[in-house]
């Protein structure tokens, strides 16, 4: 479907923009020529000032399939130039600058066309989580039989992003683990700390069952995680990451 | 196609009437790198000039240093637009470590750490324009600016300036170093806008 | 400095290539791994974009882009592979 999609810069619309976290805004866009997207892929967005001063940045795209609204969760940095504009100061009804759809690297498809039955681990670390977003989304309206389990390591309770929808997915049947490096909600079983190794392998499918992984978060926790999956007994070539930049 | 983003100008970019064109006026020190950072340590450290015939001269950390240290005083203009202006630096000059080198080269590759080069005509290098430079703003450079040392080029754009220098080969032609070979002009002159190709 | 991922190489490579650059498959010059594009190093706070070998760390590729002009270096991969669309 959309792997033949050509990329193309496009107008779009805000239609939605509400916090999602205490640092990060969900914003929902109306593109009427997005040819639709794979679940995985990126964006960029163009800001130009008045004086013809341009900044762009990349953003996974929280939404997947046909369709013409697209879906980001953008984390503000403290020392970034565009995300605090897009969680700060975008408005409904402003246009956006979009070059998109990007990436055929970091995408996951259904068995349907990709014939892949083996198991998929999805590990997130913050922000991390929303192209897994827009995979388990995908995932669930294919009906896909593939085993899916999700690794998701944040602060605190409030830093989960789409904390009611991967709560609902939960309840239908979707394993999420949750890891709290600094506080823990109040009936946590585990104490927070920094996700370990020996976390890593109780939460994550055994390399003995080959499954196919994704890590998408900062570089210093894309790094440990990989690192400690290869040193798991997975096969460099069954993972793939995507990281953001930073410690 | 682009437009106007409403609400969005940029970060907060001082002009200054110093600035060559093209150029803002930060006062943060971005870091920008084709590469990992080398971390090199000072007794391991070494550096060497390389005669167009192959003939080689070769200091080490204190022996380099001990050609005399100055103070140096100047602005710095980065090819991606921001300038950094009366910036407090320490270091060699090249003067002194080509001084007593015979050569009829007129370019110089230099190389560093890493494996990254660059190339400037060797009378750029020369007449108090260029150094070798260990402190920038009152401390040692450390790794991710280029430390233990870098060469110092202000008149051209800084990546002219090679973080983890460690020597300069002379040559005939005016060969093309890292960035030169990817699209970036060979001078480099920021009062021109000698960016590109 | 930290690099990021070969898929950050997408946005810059779209103008160019008709194709999905990053999920092509290149062969180190200079250790002769052959691996995807996405899966290299990227290097992108920079006067340009490297990319460099997730295995011996050389030069693979350099993108250097103005508004108007893009300069690109494969000199780093002896040839790329690309499926074709069904």
């Amino acid at each position: 479907m959309t792997a033949a999609a050509r990329t193309a810069w496009y107008t779009g619309t805000v239609v939605e923009a509400r916090p999602e976290t205490s640092s990060a805004r969900r914003i929902v866009i109306d593109v009427p020529d997005w040819p639709g997207n794979d679940a995985g892929q990126h964006l960029d967005v163009r800001l130009t000032a008045p004086d013809g001063y341009q900044a762009q940045r990349s953003y996974s795209i929280a939404s997947a399939g046909a369709g013409t609204r697209i879906e980001l969760a953008v984390d503000e940095l403290p020392d970034g130039e565009v995300s605090p504009f897009l969680v700060e100061d975008v408005a409904v009804g402003d246009k956006l600058e979009l070059h998109g759809p990007l990436g055929g690297y970091f995408v996951w498809m259904p068995q349907s066309v990709t014939h892949d039955t083996r198991p998929v681990q999805l590990i997130a670390g913050g922000s991390g989580v929303v192209p897994f977003l827009a995979m388990v989304r995908a995932h669930a309206d294919a009906a896909d039989p593939t085993p899916f389990r999700l690794l998701y390591a944040v602060r605190q309770p409030d830093d989960v992003f789409y904390r009611q929808e991967l709560a609902k997915l939960a309840a239908d049947g979707l394993q999420i683990d949750y890891v709290y490096s600094r506080t823990a909600p109040h009936d946590w079983p585990v104490p927070a700390g920094r996700i370990t190794k020996e976390a890593l392998a109780g939460f994550a499918i055994p390399a003995s069952d080959k499954p196919r992984v994704y890590i998408c978060g900062s570089t210093g926790f894309v790094e440990l995680i990989a690192g400690w999956l290869i040193e798991l007994g997975h096969d460099a070539g069954d993972i793939r990451t995507e990281r953001f930049g930073g410690k | 196609m682009s437009f106007i983003t409403r609400g969005f100008s940029g970060r907060n970019r001082e002009r200054d009437p110093r600035l060559p064109p093209g150029q803002t006026k930060v006062e943060d020190w971005p870091v920008l790198s084709a590469g990992p950072t080398p971390k090199i340590d000072t007794a391991d450290w070494s550096f060497t000039v390389t005669t167009e015939t192959g003939a080689q001269t070769h200091w080490s950390w204190d022996e380099l240093r001990a050609l005399g240290i100055e103070d140096i005083t100047t602005d710095i203009h980065c090819v991606t637009h921001w300038s950094k202006l009366e910036m407090p630096w320490r270091g060699v000059p090249i003067d002194k470590i080509l001084a007593g080198i015979p050569t009829h080269a007129k370019y110089v590759m230099a190389h560093s750490y890493g494996g990254y080069t660059t190339n400037v005509p060797l009378d750029e290098l020369l007449n108090g324009q260029a150094w070798v430079a260990f402190e920038a703003e009152g401390v040692p450079l450390d790794p991710e600016h280029g430390g233990p040392a870098r060469l110092l080029v202000p008149h051209l754009y800084f990546w002219k300036s090679a973080k983890w220098v460690n020597g300069l080969t002379l040559m005939d032609k005016d060969d093309p170093g890292f960035w030169e070979q990817a699209g970036y002009n060979l001078h480099g002159d920021p009062w021109k806008e000698e960016r590109y190709w | 400095m930290t690099h990021i991922d070969g898929n950050a190489l997408a946005g810059q490579l779209s103008d160019l290539f008709a194709f999905d650059l990053t999920t092509a498959i290149g062969r180190c010059v200079n250790c002769g791994t052959a691996g995807m594009i996405g899966a290299a190093m990227v290097y992108v706070a920079s006067p340009g974009t490297v990319a460099r070998c997730p295995h011996c760390g050389a030069v693979l590729a350099t993108i250097v882009e103005t508004d108007d002009t893009i300069w690109l270096s494969l000199a780093g991969v002896t040839a790329i592979e690309v499926a074709k669309k069904a």
